[in-house]
């Protein structure tokens, strides 16, 4: 008997937006300052005080759900999500509920590598809320003593809620890698994993197919992944302790409640954490303090104007008018919108996207690396780089020296030409080529008698001697005039 | 006449015109409270000195023709609830006893810019949460007019501070009658505002969505002079309503032409003391005396009001205190007792070999919140946090929640249609006067009761005003309340004073 599983996969996706104060208060949202130097009243929860929306940060979240493909609802309001916990000064979460900003939006994600098919991530919902604080438990004194900092408290988060569309541990992390392609183009997250600005929580389970049909096992919530990596890695090995527990238990959905298990990125497994009962009950109700937010269609229309192109588009556009791979399209992309640009330009003034993209997604990209800049402060300009993929081209650069040419173009951040005569290159015209080759056949009777036996290779002699005489040489068309000249020859 | 006996109003007038100073006219207000506080109790901290000096810096100001606050040199006592940065605000609970908020609610500053002088502190219910000022964790209020009796809650203490001439006008809070309701029963004049009117920024929520901040005085005018000063947009409450403010205080004496007064059939049912009733039919006459007509009228949802209000207001309550757990600010459990207490647990269930209760057994942080909120909440507030809990749980929230939404809804558009007819509605204040001290004690619900001619009110939003309309035979006295469409203010002030005008109810003074 073989059974056979699919991985069901959702992902929630809590975003901090990028704005200079938190969501409710004035306070400064700076990663990384002095433990409770980065509040105030409201946001410490003091009693009297009340909270009022920083109208940026909902902008952000449109923006956001804007370019998710979201509807965005005429009217949405606050809700108190109510739990207890120490990082939480109010005992409260302000959060949306039932009327969240924006719903029903969907992400396209494909696999340049033709990992899996190209498909449509439905997303359920996006909506905003507070960030709690941190707790620093102080295990060392092992006192159980905690220090609580509240820097983070009511910094703006977007939640971004995937249907279980995801089928493999792969399309989740292609998801993560262009839900964050697409936050940081449209600029409103950092999406810095390591301070927390992107965080993600995985709930997965396997449906098994039975002799007696599909049966879907126990939802398992998996916390505390620190990288996508750590989330590809959770997500398979998950799958394969959900299927072993299968085996064993013929557990199914439904004969156990919702299960939240925690990554352990170090032993590369998954812990089941304790879950309250009483903790499920959070007694949502509107927040008194706040009022509903509306949001016209005019609003969202210029929104969608102001977003510019996002990178599905930017991707159809370099893979379609640029006649470009798949894989160069995608490696373009993930560069972000600036290299992006730069490539338009070489594309463009070069009249060779194919050469165009080859430059960029190597040499430019390497040098960027090796000078550790970003593209604005590149030394050799888009103009600079198109001339120099045009000059190949018309073979006034030599192409076996091309990368002389450009390396010097950098150090010396010069033009096409300066950097030629700063390497002695010149070209090499035509009857200049053709003259060496028929003196170098000459002192060379052997070869020919060679290459008519068929011995073609015999010629690299003749090739090797050519540079030495001239460095400037091309090679290839070196060895075409010899072949062409022995053919000729009576 | 006693010097304490005049109005705010008259006050105003007389340090205008430099006949008495701020000074002179605080010391009279502490002699007086030293006379008679130690037999009213109405305050929970007095600061003479402080007074005295905020006083001194007016009369200078004044001196040097400098310009003034609209209230410059009047003394002022400040319900417990609203945050000064500095100063304790204990919303008369131990939770709080030695809060010291490090901001000031806008209402502060804004009485701060106007120069008013504060006295001090006022009792109240516990979180505001009662209708007696017994739920107070640190005193029980007596009424001025009889010391036996409640001044009625939760503003008892500032209704009892201007009715024993201890302020010319004090600051409260109406949650679901909190200003009305006292006032009615101490004689005095009490208003709550429109929802929205004045920032409720820096006062310590109750029921956010009907606390409102409000005012006491001698007379209408002073209700008109303290609204006009606190009242005004605050960006930093998004539910204050961002319209202009009326100069009340210049237009209260214009009484108001063919005014059509409602009076709600509802009202006169079953449980209305016949006293009561008598002196509310005999103003709604003094209406028709000076020209009003008198239209009886329907609120068909109001029997509904009370509970309503009872699923609402805790609700709220049980989310907005939940931030009293002991961990950033107010009371803390001893620490020391509670671990000492969780090891004596632990042991008993260890040595009874109990599994599953070792398993239940608090965490310390649980335990800390467990003991801290049963050693800083009193009763009245544990009660309410457990309703609006339980009301907000998941598999009663449409039942109870949800429900009460929608007849607030109701009784909101009974009011709309009510004031199509009429523009005031006039009518009893509460059931009858003044109950004794621990009457209500054993029976939470009878107190609930005594909300139900005001509450209707907070949950439609709308502006209301108590005043004095009558004496019963034994000498208590009886208010008379009145309600006007939301954002008409200024007609219900010149409503009330025009009655105030035309009779002198306003001018008996408690015998203390
Ligand atoms: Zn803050």
């Amino acid at each position: 008997m073989t059974e056979l599983y699919t991985t069901i996969i959702g992902l929630e996706v809590h975003v901090q937006l990028a704005t200079a104060s938190k969501l409710f208060c004035g306070c400064s949202t700076r990663f990384g300052a002095e433990p409770n130097t980065q509040t105030c009243p409201v946001c410490t929860g003091l009693p009297g005080t009340l909270p009022v929306m920083n109208r940026h940060a909902f902008e952000l979240a449109l923006q956001t759900a804007v370019a998710l493909n979201c509807e965005i609802p005429a009217f949405t309001k606050w809700d108190r999500k109510q739990y207890y916990y120490p990082d939480l000064p109010k005992n409260y979460q302000i959060s949306q509920y039932d009327l969240p900003m924006s719903q029903h939006g969907h992400l396209d994600i494909s696999d340049p590598k033709g990992g899996f098919e190209p498909k449509r991530v439905r997303i359920l919902r996006a909506h905003l809320e507070e960030d709690a604080g941190k707790s620093l438990h102080d295990e060392i004194a092992g006192k159980g003593d905690s220090l609580i900092d509240l820097n983070r408290t009511g910094t703006p988060l977007l939640e971004i809620v995937s249907e279980p569309d995801m089928r493999s541990s792969l399309e989740a992390k292609t998801f993560l890698n262009e839900l964050k392609l697409l936050l940081t183009y449209i600029g409103v997250s950092d999406c810095n994993m390591q301070e927390g600005s992107l965080r993600v929580d995985a709930n997965v389970n396997l449906h098994i197919d039975t002799p007696q049909g599909k049966v879907a096992t126990p939802i398992v919530e998996i916390k505390n992944m620190n990288s996508f990596r750590a989330v590809e890695r959770a997500l398979d090995y998950e799958a394969q302790r959900q299927w072993r527990e299968w085996q064993e238990t013929k557990r199914k959905l439904g004969d156990a409640p919702k299960q939240t298990r925690g990554w352990d990125d170090v032993a590369g497994v998954t812990r089941g954490q304790r879950s309250k009962e009483e903790s499920s009950d959070y007694r949502y109700f509107p927040d008194p303090d706040l009022v509903p937010v509306t949001t016209t269609s005019t609003e969202v229309d210029s929104i969608r104007q102001s977003l510019g192109e996002l990178p599905a588009t930017l991707r159809n556009r370099l893979e379609t008018d640029f006649s470009l791979s798949a894989y160069d399209a995608d490696v373009l992309i993930k560069q972000g919108r600036p290299i992006v640009d730069y490539y338009f330009v070489v594309a463009e003034e070069s009249g060779d996207t194919k050469a165009a993209a080859n430059w960029v997604t190597q040499d430019i990209l390497r040098t960027l690396k090796d000078l550790n800049t970003t593209i604005d402060a590149i030394p050799v300009p888009a103009a600079a780089l198109a001339d120099l993929i045009r000059k190949i081209k018309s073979g006034d650069v030599p192409s076996p020296r091309a990368r002389e040419v450009f390396q010097a173009m950098v150090e010396n951040r010069c033009d096409v030409a300066a950097a030629m005569e700063k390497l002695g290159i010149a070209a090499v015209d035509e009857s200049e080529l053709f003259a060496l080759c028929q003196k170098l056949l000459a002192a060379n009777p052997k070869t020919i008698a060679d290459v008519r036996a068929g011995k073609v290779q015999a010629i690299g002699a003749i090739i090797g001697q050519a540079k030495k005489q001239n460095p400037n040489v091309d090679p290839t068309r070196i060895r075409e005039i010899c072949l062409q000249l022995i053919e000729a020859a009576p | 006449m006693v010097l304490t006996d005049l109005s705010a109003a008259e006050h105003l007038r007389n340090l205008e015109s430099g006949s008495i100073s701020s000074v002179e006219l605080t010391q009279a207000y502490l002699d007086r409270i030293e006379a008679v506080e130690k037999k009213v109790d109405a305050f929970l901290r007095i600061d003479g000195d402080r007074a005295l000096q905020q006083a001194a810096e007016v009369d200078a100001k004044h001196a040097k023709r400098q310009p003034l606050g609209r209230l410059a040199g009047l003394p002022i006592a400040i319900k417990d609830i609203l945050c000064e940065r500095g100063q304790t605000t204990t919303c008369a609970s131990r939770m709080l006893e030695h809060f010291r908020p490090p901001y000031d609610a806008t209402a502060i500053t804004r009485l701060r810019a106007a120069d008013a002088v504060f006295l001090g502190r006022t009792n109240m219910d516990e979180f505001a949460m009662g209708g007696s000022t017994e739920s107070s964790a640190y005193k029980v209020t007596r009424n001025p007019w009889d010391l036996e009796r409640s001044p009625g809650g939760s503003s008892g203490g500032s209704a009892a501070a201007v009715a024993a001439g201890m302020a010319p006008f004090a600051i409260g809070t109406d949650t679901g009658g909190s200003i009305r309701q006292p006032a009615g029963l101490c004689g005095v004049v009490g208003m709550k505002p429109t929802y929205g009117r004045v920032s409720r920024y820096g006062l310590v929520a109750y029921a956010s969505s009907l606390d409102q901040i409000g005012a006491f005085g001698q007379s209408v005018e002073d209700a008109a002079l303290l609204l006009e000063s606190i009242a005004g947009h605050d960006p930093r409450d998004s539910t204050s309503l961002n319209v202009p403010v009326p100069p009340y205080s210049q237009t209260v004496n214009k009484p108001l032409a063919n005014v059509r007064i409602g009076w709600v059939r509802e009202h006169f049912g079953p449980g209305l003391d016949s006293e009561v009733e008598a002196a509310i039919r005999a103003a709604l006459e003094v209406y028709k005396s000076l020209g009003a007509t008198l239209h009886e009228i329907s609120l068909p949802h109001s029997k509904y009001a009370v509970a309503t209000y009872y699923v609402i207001a805790p609700s709220e309550a049980s989310s907005n205190l939940a931030r009293y757990d002991g961990v950033h600010f107010g009371y803390r459990t001893d620490e020391n007792e509670m671990l000492a207490e969780l090891a004596a647990d632990r042991k008993r269930l260890e040595t009874g070999g109990d599994k599953i209760g070792l398993d239940r057994l608090d965490s310390a942080l649980v335990r800390m919140y467990r003991r801290t909120r049963a050693e800083g909440f009193g009763p009245e507030v544990k009660r309410r946090i457990m309703l609006g809990t339980y009301a907000l749980s998941a598999g009663y929230y449409d039942a109870y929640y949800l429900k009460a939404l929608k007849v607030r809804r109701l009784i909101r558009q009974d009011f709309d249609q009510a004031f199509a007819k009429v523009d005031l509605i006039a009518g009893p204040i509460t059931p009858a006067p003044a109950f004794k001290i621990g009457e209500m004690a054993g029976d939470p619900l009878a107190l609930y009761l005594v909300d139900i001619y005001t509450v209707s009110a907070n949950l439609a939003g709308i502006p209301g005003l108590c005043l004095p309309c009558g004496q019963s035979k034994t000498g208590l006295p009886i208010g008379l309340q009145l309600q006007a469409p939301a954002l008409e203010e200024d007609r219900l002030l010149r409503g009330a004073r025009m009655y105030e005008q035309a009779t002198h109810w306003h001018k008996n003074r408690a015998m203390i």
